[in-house]
């Protein structure tokens, strides 16, 4: 009997030791915040050209992130990219008037979606589109343009 | 050349023959399956030998690949200044990849071997028929137990040695290289997902866990009634695991992350 005791005993401990791992894994290692991005509301920003930006990158105003971008599609009408996207509802109070640029985490970082507030007293709701948009800016052409610019000067 | 052609068919055969078997031999497992509940001490007994038995050599092994990983990343970081990524660096590797395949194949070595030459001596010194006299079915008395034990084992020794890997790449980046403690963790959540990257790598551990041991109790029920039998089957468990794990390992790491 102390030896079945034993055995039980031990069994429970892996068990725990199982599930203390997993939930290591869960808290210390990933972001289980993904989670709590399910409770936000969703605006529509448009933009010319989104460079690197894709599905899950982050939203962020002021350097701190708000939400996520949840869906990237394109416009046929007006050949645009049509980019959707999630915040938290905590932050409810960005003017109507905010406008959306995509930046680039240093030279090679990934994209994110940067919003920059307004003045409007209104603020922004569910399915609202941002409709002050600036596109990514794309390294090629930069480059491209500076080498223009140094022949034409010779 | 006749006799060339004639072996390879003997071969095919007795080849689809045993995936056959096997095949019936699973789903007679999982109708066994349910009458466990009616005996949960049995399932007790068998998730000590196949779980906490092997959890000292996942455990250390864990903590060793975790600290290796540790110092041989960080030589090759820091010419890039990037001694900071060794946290989701390591987490990423171990957690995707590296804690269900070694754990799984540390498995087979460690629990399912011994699964297979304890099923196989046992039809040998014929106490699986021994019982089928008794009208006590053998599939229900010594299979599902063993097999249950090893599905849920196994989920859980991976999470285990990912979880030690981190924590020993932890121990030699905190104290031996100098990194900073809050930049490795805070580095490590933003760039590990809970959904793309830890659940998957539980669900790749579940599959192997079902593999694994369905190859380990299936190789010890159909091994010849021999001394040689079971030795040759014990072999064959640990190699045909290994097969089995990495090549499932492959396509589910593209099916997953592709």
């Amino acid at each position: 009997m102390a030896k079945q005791n034993m055995i039980e005993l031990s069994v429970g401990v892996f068990i725990a030791a199982g599930i203390a791992a997993l939930a290591m894994l869960a808290i210390q290692v990933s972001n289980m915040s993904s989670f709590s991005d399910g409770e936000g509301y969703e605006v529509v920003a448009k933009f010319d050209n989104i460079g690197g930006l894709k599905v899950r990158s982050p939203v962020s105003m002021a350097g701190v992130r708000l939400g996520r971008v949840i869906d990237v599609s394109f416009d046929q009408e007006s050949f645009e990219a049509v980019v959707r996207m999630r915040v938290n509802n905590k932050y409810n109070q960005l003017p109507i008037d905010t406008s959306a640029s995509i930046f680039t985490a240093g030279v090679l970082g990934e994209s994110y979606v940067s919003l920059e507030a307004g003045a409007e007293e209104e603020t922004l709701k569910a399915g609202d589109e941002i409709e002050m948009t600036q596109s990514a800016v794309i390294l090629e052409q930069l480059i491209g343009e500076f080498m223009v610019r140094s022949a034409s000067q010779d | 050349m006749l006799n060339g052609l004639q072996s390879m068919g003997q071969r095919g055969l007795s080849f689809f023959s045993r995936l056959g078997r096997a095949t019936l031999f699973f789903l007679r497992i999982l109708a066994a399956l349910p009458s466990l509940f009616l005996k949960p001490r049995l399932l007790v007994v068998q998730l000590y030998s196949v779980g906490v038995l092997s959890f000292q050599l996942i455990a250390i092994s864990g903590l060793a690949v975790g600290m290796v990983l540790g110092l041989q990343m960080y030589n090759t970081l820091v010419d890039f200044g990037a001694e900071n990524s060794l946290g989701p660096v390591v987490a990423l590797s171990l957690v995707r990849e590296l804690g269900p395949v070694l754990a799984a194949l540390l498995f087979a070595g460690r629990a399912g071997s011994a699964l297979t030459a304890e099923i196989g001596l046992m039809k040998a010194t014929e106490q699986l028929s021994g019982m089928e006299m008794m009208a006590v079915d053998p599939i229900k008395r010594i299979v599902a137990p063993r097999y249950l034990a090893g599905v849920i084992s196994l989920p859980l020794l991976a999470a285990i040695f990912s979880a030690a890997g981190i924590i020993g790449s932890y121990i030699i980046g905190i104290s031996l290289l100098g990194i900073d403690t809050g930049a490795f963790w805070s580095q490590m959540q933003i760039k590990v997902d809970w959904y793309d990257d830890v659940l998957n790598g539980i669900i790749k551990s579940i599959v192997f866990g079902v593999v694994a041991t369905w190859i380990a109790v299936f190789e010890g029920y159909d091994a010849p009634p021999t001394t040689e039998g079971v030795s040759r089957a014990t072999t064959r468990t640990v190699v045909h695991t290994a097969f089995a794990v990495l090549g499932l390992d492959f396509i589910l790491t593209a099916l997953m992350f592709g």
